[in-house]
């Protein structure tokens, strides 16, 4: 079966996790690991592992025309200064900064809807966890109101993270509303020090117009499947609470443990759903017939 | 004649109070409050959600009234003191800051758990830009040892606080470790140290004299003591208190009494008292204003409010996490089945 060519630009904690499940894929081959620090652990991994790569950033990287689809894992203001050159180079992207160039993507929800959008953001690890379940919510109830909570263990959030923590609860909030469908958002994003490290959880309540318990719990079960597909350990601590018009949704994420520990689910959901909007880009170009690798 | 040292007074009646009324004062009750502090000439007047600006949503509560309206509601009543606001990053943003400053805020306590300062960092200076006093604030410092509570101290002083407070959120120092966080603090750092105390263990009025024994020169409190969990200090109380021992706080002792007894009591949802699941949220080192959560979760679960709180404890939740409470409760209510 043909393969599409990818890169990955940025090869720290994100980028090198993403590696290692871009690696197990069936549709995209990986060509290239992209640094501007040639001695980086990413980098020697990659070298390692007989994988392509460059310190030079992300020139090589545009001027390889076997790469369809290039995964941004730098920052906000790079992915700034990337997303120009990779459009003029005809690449994908998906960006897994804040930098908010292109569209929210949450793969369980819309990656479908993009698959021939030349930019594409993945929201925050925050959205990736809790948007599923308020479109879960919003396809069988008007929802008025959803507001989660997402819960890190201190060691998993990054000084990107940290040092910039109002973009995580907004554009988190954003998603809720433009790609879960509620009519109002809100985040709230807690860090837990304690050790052994918390595994991310996350708390999602809805104000909805006349709920139907039965209805809700089955579309939130029926989400969390899909979730399951590409982030194996995504799950419901238990079954949707509904009372009133509060439906109240926990879940968890254990990473798999690729590159950065199980406890950073956090990050580990982030690089499963990248890679898994990377697959739906890459079935759709070889469903047209180009860009083989 | 020997002058008396000054010690800075912030009332927090209007935030850690709301806990205790679960956020509901009205923009009017908190205007008669204000006024009354106002009168009593307390220094600085702290006014937002329990849990900072932001905080009203269904994980924490909603308030009665939006931020704003808080805000104006008190800034028209205002004369003398200062008004403050408190963010938790996190929870509110550095918009509801300029939201805050633009509605008459002129200080705001930016406060973190107390291994978190870095994420405190952009709304520390941002209030400096804005021409705010900025004052960091350490939360569930009684977690955290002497020695990595003045490490993130620093850091809340290099970005810029012009104070940085020692908050004993769970109410469970006693005045050792009061004295060991706040002194270590005080000698290692160029500017003022504050501590926000909780009544949990009934030691909130010692453990500020302990902290001020160690350096402190701002402590807050709360008209009757209002506050999460068991409460804080009471403003009144600590008036006199602060005067018999020789201190000077500008404030008017009797004004202050008056505030609490005909001002605020008449409003309270209860007496401000030492539960048996308050005194378990100090002996357990549990977040005071997860006190009424708890209370819900238990009632709803059918499961004892006490065992909830250990449960927590256990876990060394932090502040904020005030949806693990129903987890714990709904977990404990399956395992007793």
């Amino acid at each position: 079966m043909d393969r599409v060519g990818v890169a990955i630009v940025g090869p720290g904690n994100i980028g090198t996790d993403l590696m290692y499940k871009v690696l197990r894929s069936r549709r995209m081959e990986l060509r290239m690991m992209s640094g501007i620090v040639p001695t980086s652990d990413g980098l020697s991994r990659a070298k390692q592992l007989g994988i392509g790569t460059t310190s030079d950033g992300i020139g090589p990287v545009l001027d390889d025309p076997e790469i369809a689809i290039v995964f941004d894992a730098t920052s906000a203001k790079v992915h700034l200064e990337h997303a120009p050159l990779l459009e003029r180079a005809g690449k994908f992207a998906v960006d897994l900064t804040p930098a908010s160039v292109g569209p929210f993507v949450v793969p369980a929800v819309n990656a479908q809807v993009h698959v021939n959008t030349r930019n594409v953001n993945m929201v925050t690890c925050g959205g990736q966890a809790t948007v599923p379940i308020v479109a879960a919510i919003s396809r069988v109830a008007r929802v008025r109101y959803a507001e989660i909570v997402a819960t890190i263990a201190s060691k998993s959030a990054g000084p990107g993270t940290r040092q910039n923590i109002d973009e995580f609860t907004e554009t988190t909030a954003r998603a809720i509303c433009v790609v879960g469908g509620a009519e109002k958002g809100k985040a709230i994003v807690i860090l837990n020090p304690a050790e052994p490290p918390i595994i991310m959880r996350d708390t999602v309540y809805a104000i909805v117009d006349d709920p139907d318990g039965e209805q809700i719990r089955a579309s939130v079960r029926e989400m969390v499947a899909t979730v399951q597909s590409y982030v194996p350990g995504y799950r419901l601590k238990f079954d949707p609470l509904v009372e009133d018009d509060k439906v109240t949704v926990m879940v968890e994420v254990v990473g798999a443990g690729d590159y950065l520990p199980t406890y950073s689910g956090n990050l580990d959901i982030m690089t499963a759903a990248a890679c898994a909007v990377g697959e739906r880009l890459a079935e759709n170009l070889l469903q047209k017939g180009d860009c083989k690798a | 004649m020997t002058i008396r040292k000054r010690i800075h007074i912030v009332d927090t009646t209007l935030r850690d109070g709301m806990h205790a009324v679960s956020h509901q004062f009205t923009p009017n009750q908190a205007r008669s409050i204000a006024a009354a502090l106002d009168a009593a000439k307390v220094e600085m007047i702290e006014v937002s959600h329990g849990d900072g600006l932001g905080g009203s949503s269904v994980q924490y509560g909603f308030a009665a009234a939006s931020d704003e309206e808080y805000l104006e509601a008190v800034a028209g009543a205002i004369v003398n003191s200062q008004l403050a606001v408190l963010l938790l990053p996190g929870i509110g943003t550095q918009e509801d800051l300029k939201m805050a400053r633009d509605h008459g805020a002129a200080a705001v306590r930016v406060a973190t758990h107390a291994t978190e300062a870095d994420i405190g960092e952009q709304h520390i200076k941002l209030a400096r830009d804005l021409g705010m006093r900025s004052i960091g604030f350490l939360m569930m410092s009684h977690m955290v040892s002497p020695e990595k509570l003045l490490e993130q101290a620093k850091l809340m002083e290099s970005y810029g606080a012009e104070v940085v407070y020692v908050a004993d959120s769970a109410g469970a120092m006693l005045p050792e470790d009061v004295r060991a966080r706040v002194g270590l603090v005080k000698e290692n750092l160029g500017v003022d140290v504050g501590f926000h105390a909780h009544n949990n263990l009934m030691l909130a009025i010692g453990n500020t004299l302990a902290a001020i024994e160690s350096g402190a020169t701002y402590v807050d409190a709360t008209l009757r003591g209002l506050g999460g969990g068991a409460g804080n200090s009471p403003t009144e109380v600590l008036a006199g208190v602060l005067d018999r021992a020789g201190y000077d706080t500008g404030m008017d002792f009797y004004k202050a009494m008056d505030a609490a007894e005909q001002v605020v009591e008449p409003l309270m949802h209860r007496p401000q008292q030492v539960s048996n699941a308050s005194l378990m949220l100090g002996y357990a080192g549990v977040y005071s204003s997860f006190l009424l959560h708890t209370h819900r979760a238990a009632e709803r679960f059918g499961v004892d409010s006490r065992d909830i709180l250990v449960e927590l404890g256990r876990h060394r939740i932090v502040g904020g996490q005030e949806d693990t409470i129903i987890d714990v409760a709904y977990g404990l209510s399956k395992a007793s089945r």
